[in-house]
């Protein structure tokens, strides 16, 4: 349609020529801060509570089965298929849907649930968010149409930040079609400056760090 | 000015109600920004502005480049870029792409982009339904309102305003209480996300290396726009493009500060492509649509071309000591506030509003905030220049630049500049010392007239410093 | 440098408020400074820049060049006067190299009052006297153009006697932008009641600023209100004794 149109405008008021090179993109100095694991976690915890989001730590993955499952108790939930639910046993807990790879089923279980169970790929600890990436591990339905995420990350995966998420991911395209930075429950301050939860996305968020 | 920029302000002024809902809102937002961006809290603040600036400049001074390398990552992971020159070729995408598709429902999230481009309006027009999703633009569009402000589009609403556009055009029961408000909305929109063919969205950043587009919001609304629908539209102006992914590292520590004071807002999406291979859910089919709608022609202009390096944040509208008064609806365009006051002028012609780049005190506010460090004020003074150079082409302001002109002779002729002023001290209002309240009618014309409408008027001296000087 | 200075003293000071002029030359001469008047001086051009009239605008900067062309140190008595030469000059000669290449010799010897006394002249505490509660307005073009803020405050705090109130919110304009007081009037009205909402929380009697046309603005504001609060320049409270 307009493509040439429009670059050529472009070129023209740049003053440059089709092809012509470009001088080398200004440097992003990416700093990934000492943190030691210790630190990390407590930080990445007083975030997530700072946001009206409940974080809990437990020792190993058998504890954070019964955690979960405490949580879930009379209530129907969707875990997605990330290895490491399987591993803690949270994806086969009785009464949680999981396993699901059409998109069809997928969508009306999300739509029905009280709650999404998935792991996460990365957690930035200075600003207490979840990395969701898109995969036949994660799906994006699940973290975000019920109305309260549950999210069981083991320690390794929490970064001090998104300097280091860019210095570890520099190219998250190549790899998956969505990447979710999770920061909080859903909210609005639409209405008078008022500040609501759980809008579209949910208005529960938990962080399980196991470890 | 037009008589009609002058209502709107007047009109704003006079509702003490809005006065204070404009007031305190901004004022909200202006404290949160510089909470977060203190130096305790975010020491390289200023080095990450100075960082954003660089790469906004390196993008746009490079576009094309940019542009393309861009499409071909797009296009490479399964996409399709679609360039449009203006509104009509941006509907008439949308449009033919339903058509072919079958597709009658459309759910939108937040995009200034899209309402620049009166796109709902558009395809309504042509029969498809197209809902906003996000709760404030929701709000806007069943109100048939445009956005008050960038980042809280329904600023001016009150929960009694909303419950009566709910009441009057969702025919539910009235409901006050904003939490349920927002269930009521939240209701409605869910049932339209997952029966939607097509999700529209806008981006805040487009990102050149990995053909992806990166979306900011606080509700989820953008993710379920985004994921649900087979088909996701962006629809985005051409100079949203950053480098590199990791370029998103400088531009999401400010967006969220600079806009409303959160560390980052709760969702940031960074979606490339349809669906690939191994994902259970995502569109299966992906779109960019890359507007111009007259970027181009703020592109030549070296001194002005900064005004495009805007991440649409809205820092300028919360510090701005005239939008705290005007509020977004004086505003001639889409676009309100400093930048709306820079860009509107340079899309639509300085005619378009010639007063528009006088309303501002060049206080300077503006630019201190600015995450990308546009130098507006300097924008402003530049446009002030070409709307003066504009009207003396057009013969028009015929008196005030004669005014000026002997403005500039009477200071560059010391002893006539002397003599003017003995004469004007001359026949100021005998003075007790106190300020003037009003002068006899026949002199209140003017400039005068103007001041005194609001102050009062300093008395004259009774010898001006120079004779105070010659006489100590 | 040698103890000589040059005042420019700015049109509005000049036939509205002469007494600023007067304490200013007084705080100067206290210090030891021999003082002159280039009598030729008139204005800085600022009206006709700020109004989009630049050619006119260099008319009148071009006399300013040539009337301070021999002086070594010019001190200034407000914000935006000197921020018109300092950092908008440049701007009108663009496309004159060889004016260009004047005004870079003259931004350097322009000072606003209060930095020319805190960073020039060094000192703080000029002996001045007043028993009075204060705040201070921050002008926009001293506080965002020439970064003046900690200056006058430090030489406030060493006068005798006085007390000063911070305004909250503080570093908000008070509405003067030079035409666009008379151009938006209403607004220009709304902005100064804001601020004078402010000064009337601090509880303080005399507003103090550097910028006589704020000066003007909040005093304007003030009478029409009926509140019995003053404006004084910085130079007039160290004249003080």
């Amino acid at each position: 349609m307009s493509r040439d149109n429009i670059l050529h405008k472009v070129r023209t008021a740049l003053g440059r020529s089709a092809g012509q090179a470009v001088a080398d993109v200004p440097p992003v100095r990416l700093r990934v801060p000492e943190a030691a694991m210790e630190d990390r976690i407590a930080l990445m915890m007083a975030r997530v509570e700072a946001l009206a989001g409940k974080a809990a730590r437990v020792p190993t993955m058998d504890a954070a089965r019964e955690f979960v499952a405490a949580a879930i108790a009379g209530k129907t939930a969707v875990a997605s298929n990330a290895p490491y639910l399987e591993e803690c046993g949270v994806a086969g807990l009785p009464g949680v849907r999981t396993g699901i790879r059409e998109v069809g089923e997928l969508t009306a279980v999300c739509a029905q649930v009280d709650i999404g169970i998935t792991s996460a790929d990365y957690a930035l600890s200075d600003t207490g968010t979840l990395v969701m990436i898109a995969g036949p591990a994660e799906s994006r339905l699940v973290s975000l149409l019920p109305p309260a995420h549950i999210a069981v990350v083991p320690r390794e995966r929490i970064l001090t930040g998104l300097d280091e998420l860019f210095t570890i991911l520099p190219n998250p395209a190549a790899q998956t079609s969505s990447m979710v930075l999770i920061t909080g429950p859903s909210r609005t301050a639409d209405i008078e400056q008022i500040l609501v939860r759980g809008v579209h996305g949910p208005g529960q968020v938990t962080v399980v760090i196991v470890g | 000015m037009s008589v009609e920029f002058d209502r709107k302000i007047h009109d704003t002024l006079a509702d003490a109600n809005l006065q204070l809902a404009i007031y305190t809102a901004t004022g909200r937002l202006k404290e949160k920004r510089i909470e977060v961006t203190a130096d305790n809290v975010l020491p390289d603040y200023q080095e990450l502005r100075t960082q954003a600036n660089a790469l906004k400049k390196h993008a746009i001074d490079n576009l094309d480049h940019y542009l393309e390398e861009f499409e071909r990552n797009v296009e490479g992971y399964g996409g399709k870029v679609v360039y449009c020159k203006d509104a009509t070729e941006v509907s008439d995408f949308v449009l033919d792409l339903a058509k072919r598709r079958g597709s009658k429902l459309i759910v939108k999230s937040k995009s200034m982009t899209t309402e620049e481009v009166d796109l709902n309006e558009r395809l309504e027009h042509h029969g498809l339904e197209s809902v906003e999703t996000d709760l404030g633009e929701y709000i806007l569009q069943l109100a048939h309102e445009k956005p008050y402000h960038i980042v809280a589009p329904a600023l001016h609403k009150t929960r009694y305003d909303v419950a009566d556009i709910f009441t009057k055009e969702l025919h539910v029961a009235r409901e006050t209480v904003p939490e349920k408000l927002t269930l009521i909305a939240r209701g409605v929109l869910r049932e339209k996300f997952l029966k939607a063919d097509i999700g529209i969205s806008g981006a805040n950043f487009l990102i050149a290396d990995s053909g992806a587009v990166a979306i900011i919001e606080n509700e989820g609304n953008a993710r379920l726009t985004t994921s649900a629908p087979k088909i996701h539209i962006a629809v985005a102006g051409i100079e949203k493009v950053i480098p590199r992914a990791r370029d998103l590292a400088v531009f999401l520590k400010l967006l969220a500060r600079s806009a409303t004071g959160q560390l980052l807002s709760v969702y940031t999406s960074f979606l490339a492509g349809p669906r690939r291979p191994g994902e259970v859910d995502g569109p299966e089919e992906f779109y960019v649509v890359l507007l111009d709608n007259g970027r181009t022609k703020l592109l030549p202009d070296r001194s002005k071309r900064e005004s495009l390096y805007c991440i649409r944040c809205g820092a300028c509208l919360n510090a701005c000591p005239v939008y705290r008064k005007i509020g977004g609806h004086s505003f001639p365009w889409v676009y309100s506030g400093p930048i709306g006051a820079i860009i509107t002028p340079q899309f639509m012609g300085v005619s378009h509003e010639p007063a528009l780049p006088f309303a501002s005190s060049l206080c300077g506010a503006c630019g201190e905030v600015c995450p990308v460090k546009i130098d507006i004020p300097k924008v402003l003074l530049e446009l002030r220049s070409d709307v003066k150079k504009s009207e003396a082409r057009e013969g028009q302001n015929r008196v005030e630049k004669l005014g000026f002109r002997i403005f500039a002779w009477v200071m560059t002729h010391p002893r006539v500049y002397e003599l003017a002023g003995r004469m004007a001290a001359s026949m100021a209002p005998a003075g007790d010392g106190k300020w003037i309240k009003s002068v006899p009618a026949p002199m209140s014309v003017g400039p005068l007239k103007a001041w005194l409408s609001e102050r009062d008027l300093p008395p004259s001296p009774s010898r001006s410093f120079r004779e105070m000087w010659r006489h100590r | 440098m040698g103890k000589q200075v040059s005042l420019f003293v700015t049109c509005m000071v000049d036939q509205l408020f002469p007494k600023v002029g007067m304490a200013m030359a007084d705080v100067l001469e206290r210090l030891g400074y021999g003082i002159d008047f280039p009598e030729n001086q008139t204005c800085c051009g600022q009206p006709a820049y700020n109004s989009g009239y630049r050619a006119e605008a260099r008319t009148v900067a071009r006399h300013f060049l040539k009337t301070f062309e021999a002086s070594q140190t010019i001190v200034v008595p407000s914000g935006s006067c000197t921020a018109m030469v300092t950092h908008h000059f440049k701007e009108l000669f663009q496309k004159e190299p060889e004016t260009l290449a004047l005004v870079h010799a003259m931004e350097k010897k322009v000072y606003e009052f209060a930095t020319f006394l805190t960073d020039v002249a060094g000192v703080e505490d000029v002996g001045a006297r007043m028993e009075d509660v204060v705040t201070f307005h921050d002008g926009c073009h001293a506080l965002r153009e020439l970064g003046i803020q900690s200056a006058p405050r430090r030489l406030l705090a060493h006068v005798k006697g006085l007390e000063l109130r911070e305004m909250v919110p503080a570093e908000e304009c008070c509405g003067f932008g030079g035409t666009f007081a008379v151009k938006f009037a209403e607004l220009s009205g709304a902005m100064a009641r804001t601020k004078i909402e402010a000064i009337v929380g601090t509880g303080a009697h005399t507003v103090v600023s550097l910028d006589p046309s704020c000066l003007m603005q909040i005093q304007g504001a003030l009478s029409r209100a009926g509140l019995n609060v003053r404006t004084m320049h910085l130079a007039e409270v160290l004249a003080s004794r």
